[in-house]
């Protein structure tokens, strides 16, 4: 009975989320649905880097953006959308092989300050040369739906999911696992740490490139360095740790948590809604190092098949001995 | 051209300083707690807030308000170590690191959502009667103008350098401080009190914070939203002039400034991916930054 729960509660809620799309009459369902799915796509994404291989990255905005670029410009010069969102992929799978090379040769805090410092002069520099907003033509901005976004939103954050599982439970995934828990102990016993890295960190770029794209064909107008914007990428994380590092359903919970806890918020504390999420996730990270998932499974104690990492024998430190390892 | 070039070389220079300034705060930080601070330019904001506000309620000079920006900075900074950076003491630095740097990324969604919120997200400048004379020095048969302000700012930074220099190198707190960085647990042997070394040396990087925030509100803008740009920059510094040098920050500050000034005049609208390179170029080909005498420290 057990070994059947999880995968039929993953098939209830892919089901109805289709259904909900194809039943709802209302634009701001769809919209919040698209905001989840996005969310959800992009914090799944950074998970492989972050969760699996263990390297912050604060600069994956870079890699959403130049999807949603390459996407918005195709798929304005008439190309059909699944061209224009493979394109954008392949392109951005090889631009972080490219500078892959050198950022993935920093280890732990001057990784972090690297990618930083990548996705910030991306930003800055998508604004420089493109300044003005793009927008949809007039005969397709008065065609415009939401639903289409809507489903092509869930299937590539279903598409995040299978590879991120498919990850996870593959010798590619268990080097890289390796290789965030101990990076020397890994090398020494014969994985290739950079290989491994290098493949989290370009399959991570690719996917966060998908979701550009969703962004780039589900947004009106914008201005083009908007999604290059290092708040996407901070979204992203925060959700991954208020649902739970490293693993599957993590960034889902965490996204719907979100992103519904942004719409039901009272009007007087729209405001505050930035001070909530960054209070819980202090919270998170000095409690809970587990997130929302671990906080779940401790409270009803489920004995199936386990969603997270197994705990962390104790190292002998008083409290916080559970939280991963990442830098 | 020569005047263009030099007039953008100055320009740097006069930025590099501020970026100095910023950086030896992330950098006392850093290099004596082992926290990275992602917030430092969010308390920098709060600084340039401080200073806009009583200057435009009070009427006070943005120099003149200094010690007071010093001093309430000072007692904020013990107020976020109270708060929530004090629960990382007792892990070992590598989790500190990892724990501080997220820490400080949520203290960064909640000041800019509180400043958003009081403050609103217009861009504020202070501009005094003096704010826009400069002085004109001729260098190679042109003119080049400094203003007073952004002069006044490389100044204070000079002086703050120099102070926390002799504070850290000549003074009784300065050993227990540099005990401490060293190593924190052999410190406490010797009967260093470690908690309270942390609480001031973190309540001096928040009042360094505070001081740039001052000059940049006055000799540029502040927004709700500057703080991750300085972040960046003063991470870059630290970076360049090595982890745990603090005497070549400053000049390490001024190098960037200066590379900026310059790329902005050949590559233009690509300058920042010119520092990005520099940054790279530096840690690939000296890990232990441009000043920096080991690896880690």
């Amino acid at each position: 009975m057990g070994r059947y729960l999880v995968p039929a509660a993953w098939v209830a809620v892919a089901a109805g989320s289709v259904a909900l799309g194809l039943v709802t009459e209302s634009e701001q369902v769809l919209v919040i649905g698209i905001q989840v799915f996005m969310l959800a796509a992009m914090a799944s994404s950074w998970n492989v880097l972050g969760g699996f291989a263990g390297q912050i990255s604060l600069g994956h905005a870079a890699f959403f953006g130049l999807g949603s670029l390459i996407t918005r410009h195709l798929w304005l010069a008439g190309s059909p959308l699944w061209t224009a969102l493979i394109a954008a992929a392949l392109a951005t799978a090889v631009v972080a092989g490219v500078v892959g090379l050198p950022l993935l040769r920093l280890r732990g805090i001057y990784f972090v300050i690297g990618t930083l410092a990548m996705g910030v002069a991306v930003w800055v520099t998508v604004g420089n040369v493109r300044p003005l907003t793009t927008t949809l033509p007039l005969e397709q901005l008065r065609a415009f739906k939401y639903t289409g976004p809507y489903f092509i939103a869930l299937g590539i954050l279903a598409l995040n999911v299978v590879v991120a599982s498919w990850l996870r439970q593959s010798k590619q995934g268990l080097g890289m696992m390796a290789v965030r828990d101990d990076e020397e102990a890994a090398g020494a016993s014969g994985v290739n740490a950079l290989g491994h890295k290098m493949l989290a960190f370009v399959v991570s770029a690719a996917l966060a490139a998908l979701v550009g794209g969703t962004f780039a064909i589900s947004t009106v107008g914008y201005y083009p360095n908007y999604p290059f914007h290092v708040v996407w990428t901070f979204d992203a994380i925060l959700v991954v740790f208020i649902g739970g590092l490293g693993t599957i359903v993590g960034p889902l919970v965490g996204s719907a948590f979100y992103v519904i806890g942004r719409e039901v918020l009272p009007e007087s504390l729209i405001g505050f809604q930035p001070v909530l999420f960054g209070l819980l996730f202090i919270t998170v990270v000095l409690l809970l190092p587990g997130g929302l998932v671990e906080g779940w499974q401790r409270i009803f104690r489920t004995r199936g098949r386990p969603t997270g990492d197994p705990p962390l024998p104790n190292t002998g430190e008083p409290g916080l001995t559970r939280g991963k390892e990442l830098v | 051209m020569t005047r263009l070039l030099l007039q953008s070389a100055v320009s740097g220079l006069l930025v590099g300083g501020l970026y100095g300034l910023v950086a030896l705060g992330l950098a006392l930080s850093f290099g004596v707690m082992k926290i990275l601070n992602v917030a430092h330019g969010e308390l920098l904001m709060a600084g340039g807030y401080a200073t806009f506000f009583a200057f435009t309620f009070w009427g006070l000079d943005p120099f003149l308000s200094l010690p007071l920006v010093l001093v309430g900075m000072f007692a904020f900074g013990v107020l976020l170590y109270q708060m929530p950076f004090q629960y990382l003491i007792r892990f070992e630095t590598e989790r500190r690191i990892k724990n501080s740097l997220l820490i400080s990324f949520g203290l960064v969604l909640i000041l800019q959502a509180l400043a958003t919120r009081f403050f609103t997200g217009d861009l504020r400048t202070i501009t005094t009667s003096y704010s826009s004379e400069a002085f004109v020095i001729s260098l190679l048969g042109t003119s080049i103008r400094i203003p007073w302000v952004r002069a006044g700012s490389l100044a204070l930074a000079v002086v703050a350098a120099f102070l926390l220099d002799w504070l850290l190198n000549r003074s009784g707190f300065g050993r227990a401080v540099r005990a401490t960085a060293e190593d924190w647990t052999r410190a406490a042997l010797t009967g260093i009190d470690v908690r309270r070394v942390y609480l001031i040396v973190f309540g001096i990087s928040a009042s360094l914070a505070g001081i740039a925030g001052s000059m940049i509100a006055t000799g540029y803008n502040v927004s709700p939203t500057i703080g991750l740009t300085w972040t960046l920059k003063a991470l870059i510094v630290i970076v360049l002039a090595g982890l745990g040098s603090m005497r070549g920050i400053l000049v390490a500050g001024i190098i960037l400034g200066l590379t900026e000034g310059l790329a902005a005049v050949w590559v233009g609208p690509f300058r920042e991916v010119v520092a990005l390179v520099v940054f790279l170029l530096v840690l690939i080909f000296r890990p232990q930054g441009l000043f920096g005498r080991g690896a880690y420290g």
